[in-house]
């Protein structure tokens, strides 16, 4: 067993909690936003892509690599752009514009 | 810069980056600090985007620039779509988290070879499984919710020994591969049947349980990059992959417990198949229709108005004449308010964002249980596109495949109308009892003009 595993272990029970206690609380108005953000938060593989495209390896894992790139930052990019639009668009009704 | 200290100023960034994610997550809790919370989250992502790129293992950037500029290319569009579009957005951008994941861990698996250990083929045949039939099973979800493919379920005698036998052959495929990592062919073959296993997976579910088949890939989607954290002893990416993980698997159980079904009978349950023609002979039963006039003139003379929409407003696009209806309504003197079933439309919070969009105060919108405790006090419930989820047959019929599913309760008001097109059942494909009471009246036609119609009484006549 790697010397990594354990560790991430911790960290991977104590973060599921974390977003448990987090997520609980976040009114059902906002789900849609939610599942937009989670989305665009868990594009942060494009950090482990990015390494993968750029590394010295072989050409297949370039290409995979490169793909898994764009896939991720497609979702970082349109992940935040949706979330933003989506909250812009709620409004208290004395906001509202006559 | 020598390489130790880069390699601290990493890890520092992709700390502040986690602690972001989740402030992000809280603030996301109330509509009032939501915004503040998306600021968060870019602000974490584009740090960690950035350090990365003086990671030392880094050799060329030809292709990450080019690859960054694509990904922009296809995100910005994807996140400029209408709300009515946005369920099938949701699961395509579930499909790409699924590939990037998958392609890394595929990568991984050939980067490693032969020198590969049993822990780590484990981790990675896993995580590869996951992020396979997570991304066929949510392109298969996007073509449903865009209509590409059939919304009713595909089914077919045997299909569950079908799908788990090929679950089963993938599994198999992995532990051949545990035990020897270079045997050729199993790995491509894996990654084949996984795929497959995603197709098989979602082709059976209908359009009425999407809400819940979303969030459990959005559930998927994040355990696959947790468990790529794993594989590349990345703690950013595990963190990250448990909060969205988590986010999917919270929302499935709420969905879940909305409809009062379990996981698997979602999964394997085919729902509303063969109730249709259990149904048998029916009675003549009698149906109070109404016209927009008579409808008009009972929802000017109402206190109190609860809207209940459903999948279908946002199918006939009528949310912005329903917007219409309730300033036109407010301005009468009627309360009016919105009951949100919490598995209404396609997507968990659909009806909010779509209402939110025609310019609705979210203060407007109130939830099931609240709905349901107002109800005898409301003197018109107006249905638009709802269907299964206000079906009093749910609290009646013990034969009813929706028997015990929570819904709002509608039939404890004091008038029902019904936007409907035809009397035809919904996509559960079960009849509703509710258009044969005496104080429902059905209003059949589009929901959009109809709503149109009503609105142009109550201007045009009541002044």
């Amino acid at each position: 067993m790697p010397a990594g595993f354990i560790s991430n272990l911790y960290v991977f029970i104590l973060a599921g909690f974390v977003g448990f206690e987090v997520i609980r609380r976040v009114s059902p108005l906002l789900h849609t936003p939610l599942m937009a953000l989670t989305n665009a938060l868990d594009a942060i593989v494009v950090v482990a892509a990015i390494i993968i495209a750029g590394r010295r390896g072989t050409a297949l894992s370039e290409i995979l690599g490169a793909i898994a790139v764009a896939a991720a930052f497609s979702n970082m990019v349109g992940g935040f752009l949706i979330t933003d639009r989506m909250l812009r668009m709620f409004k208290l009704s004395g906001r509202k514009k006559q | 810069m020598n390489a130790i200290t880069l390699q601290y100023l990493t890890d520092f960034s992709y700390i502040i980056a986690i602690a972001l994610f989740v402030l992000s997550l809280k603030w996301l809790s109330s509509p009032a600090t939501a915004r503040r919370g998306v600021l968060a989250g870019e602000i974490g992502a584009a740090m960690a985007v950035v350090t990365t790129f003086f990671n030392p293992e880094l050799v060329q950037f030809k292709w990450i620039l080019i690859a960054l500029l694509v990904g922009t290319m296809i995100g910005i569009p994807l996140g400029l779509v209408h709300m009515t579009a946005v369920p099938q957005r949701t699961a395509m951008s579930h499909a790409f988290g699924a590939l990037a994941a998958a392609l890394i861990g595929i990568s991984e698996y050939y980067m490693r070879i032969p020198h590969i250990t049993k822990f780590e083929m484990t981790e990675i045949a896993l995580e590869v499984i996951i992020g396979s039939l997570s991304f066929t099973g949510s392109l298969i979800a996007a073509g449903k919710l865009q209509e590409v493919l059939p919304q009713r379920p595909i089914v077919y005698r045997g299909q569950n020994v079908v799908s788990l036998s090929v679950l089963g052959a993938s599994v198999l495929a992995a532990l051949v591969l545990i035990f020897n990592p270079m045997a050729p062919f199993f790995f491509p073959a894996m990654v084949i049947i996984s795929l497959l296993f995603g197709v098989l997976l979602v082709t059976p579910i209908g359009g009425a349980d999407m809400p819940t088949v979303i969030a459990l890939l959005n559930s998927y989607v994040g355990l696959t990059a947790a468990l790529l954290g794993f594989v590349l002893n990345s703690k950013v990416l595990v963190v990250a992959g448990a909060l969205d993980g988590s986010s999917g698997f919270i929302l499935a159980v709420i969905m879940c417990k909305a409809m009062n079904r379990s996981f698997t009978n979602v999964v394997f349950g085919a729902f509303g198949q063969l109730q249709v023609s259990a149904k048998g002979e029916e009675e003549e039963k009698i149906v109070h229709t109404a016209s927009p006039e008579e409808a008009a003139a009972i929802l000017g003379a109402a206190n109190t108005v609860l809207i209940v929409p459903g999948y279908g407003m946002a199918v006939a696009q009528a949310q912005h004449k329903v917007r219409e209806l309730l300033d036109v309504l407010t301005k009468k003197g009627v309360d009016v308010k919105f009951g949100i079933h919490p598995v209404a439309g396609r997507m968990p919070g659909h009806m909010n964002v779509l209402l939110a969009e025609a310019d609705v105060p979210y203060d407007k919108l109130i939830e099931m249980d609240d709905a349901n405790s107002e109800m005898p006090q409301i003197d018109v419930a107006l249905i638009i596109g709802a269907n299964d989820v206000t079906n009093p047959a749910a609290k009646t019929d013990q034969s009813s495949p929706i028997y015990g599913m929570p819904i709002i309760e509608v039939d404890n008001a004091r008038t029902v109308m019904v936007i409907k097109r035809s009397l035809s059942p919904g996509f559960a494909g079960i009849d509703n009892p509710l258009f044969y009471l005496d104080k429902t009246m059905m209003l059949f036609g589009d929901a959009k003009s109809f709503v149109g119609g009503i609105i142009k009484e109550l201007t045009g006549g009541g002044e």
